[in-house]
């Protein structure tokens, strides 16, 4: 669809023009210099700090600025929650903490072993090869199986999760139905699923859910479908476009893909550099009060384009910001969010992350770009390779 | 070294960073180890943590 040009980044950004979406970097950098709160008047209102401290700001303050909608769309589809990263306080405590203890780093380590099965498999599938697609070939793959067996589910339907994924967070910006089309299927879905494990509870996510309780009730059905729905969406594509990025760094730069593969204990600090450098995910908040925040006064009914992206290429807190700097010591970055909505799966996306680059580098070392092909990213609330043809 | 449980969301940076100075509940969130009190040889890995908190939770106190 073609959208009309934007002139002034700080006055009419669009997070949908193609510059953004191919490379936002140095449109954020020009903005935190001349206009560190953006405003557009496209998608009926929305802000856009680019700064960390003020990043921080809007992420910590809860009373004027709701998660009640997280993502910016031409036009909103009526509100349909996924407890807890739509939920405000009160309700949101209760809601993440019934989904903590899956995800906390012993509980994680338990995936572990599977996930490097799952990674080695696929590089089983192409390591003959001259080339693969990293991005179609392997990085999709690893969440999308590794959270289908959290949840119980086949580990084969990544295509039905992908397809329900891209019509939410990126055909639904401008096309309402798309939304509402993977909502009613996935709810099916998911009904149908939590139906079998009250008849037969079983040792999974979607059983845990269907059996637990907050406060002695159990979940009322949109709770229930909206956290299932959360968990795919959330574990899929956020993961898939952290592990593509850091294969798009190391396809580039030959120096550092030498030193991981030679110093795999290297690979933990490298991940945190890498989820700082290229962070997947931007949120976004209601404005439900009038507030101020650096000068900026914020409308109630705009939305605020909440990028953590932006805050972690912040030179005020990372020196060197634009560089890409493997052994970087202190990187207090937000690629997880900042504050009560700090993301459920962060463990989990780690242990992916790095278990995807260990079991590729002791395999294949030496990859590039396919000069012959393009690279192309997704575009809006999760930014990641979705072509990332490689040689090797 | 001490971790101000108001403000830890539970990234567990300091927990990866420095297991021998904190620990993790069974929410993910984190706390010191003991009374907090730092041996010698730790002193740069509790500051590493507090470094490299996003929410600003860790506090080191010299004594």
């Amino acid at each position: 669809m073609s959208r009309p040009p934007v002139g002034d980044w700080s006055t009419d950004f669009d997070h949908l023009d193609p510059r953004w979406i191919e490379n936002p970097y140095p449109i954020w950098e020009t903005l935190r210099a001349q206009c560190p709160i953006a405003h557009t008047e496209r998608y009926r209102g929305v802000y856009f700090p680019s700064t960390y401290q003020d990043v921080r700001a809007v992420a910590y303050d809860t009373e004027h600025f709701s998660s009640r909608r997280i993502i910016v769309r031409e036009t909103p589809p009526p509100r349909i929650p996924a407890p807890p990263i739509t939920s405000d306080p009160p309700a949101h405590r209760p809601a993440k903490n019934l989904l903590l203890p899956a995800f906390t780093p012993d509980a994680i380590k338990r995936h572990e072993p599977h996930a490097r099965e799952i990674c080695a498999g696929l590089i089983d599938r192409f390591a003959g090869k001259p080339g693969c697609d990293i991005a179609v070939d392997y990085a999709q793959e690893i969440p999308a199986r590794i959270i289908a067996h959290m949840l119980g589910l086949p580990d084969d339907e990544g295509d039905r999760f992908r397809k329900w994924i891209h019509e939410i967070l990126e055909l639904g910006i401008t096309e309402p139905a798309a939304v509402m089309r993977a909502i009613g299927e996935s709810s099916k879905y998911f009904q149908a699923e939590v139906e079998k494990r009250r008849a037969q509870p079983s040792d999974d996510l979607i059983s845990y859910l269907a059996h637990a309780t907050i406060d002695g009730a159990p979940l009322n059905e949109d709770h229930l479908l909206g956290t299932l729905r959360l968990i795919l969406i959330a574990g899929i594509d956020t993961t898939w476009s952290a592990i593509g990025a850091c294969f798009w760094h190391l396809a580039q730069h030959e120096e550092d893909r030498r030193r991981l593969a030679d110093d795999p204990a290297l690979i933990p600090t490298a991940v945190e550099e890498f989820l700082r450098a290229f962070s997947p995910v931007t949120m976004a908040r209601e404005v439900i009060k009038e507030t101020t925040i650096n000068g900026c006064p914020f409308k109630p009914g705009q939305m605020v384009l909440l990028s953590f992206p932006a805050a972690n290429r912040d030179p005020a807190v990372f020196p060197d910001a634009e560089r890409v700097v493997i052994d970087r010591k202190e990187n207090r970055h937000a690629a997880f969010g900042l504050g009560i909505h700090r993301c459920i799966g962060s463990n989990l996306a780690r242990m992916e992350i790095t278990v995807a680059l260990q079991e590729w580098l002791a395999r294949i070392p030496e990859f590039r770009l396919d000069p012959a092909a393009t690279v192309t990213w997704s575009e809006g609330t999760v930014r990641g390779p979705r072509r990332l043809p490689v040689l090797f | 070294v001490k971790v101000d449980r108001g403000r830890c969301q539970g990234h567990a940076r300091c927990a990866a960073l420095a297991p021998e100075l904190f620990r993790l509940d069974q929410l993910g969130n984190a706390q010191e180890i003991g009374d907090g009190t730092v041996p010698d040889a730790l002193i740069e890995k509790a500051y590493l943590a507090k470094a490299n908190c996003p929410e600003l939770a860790i506090e080191v106190t010299e004594t």
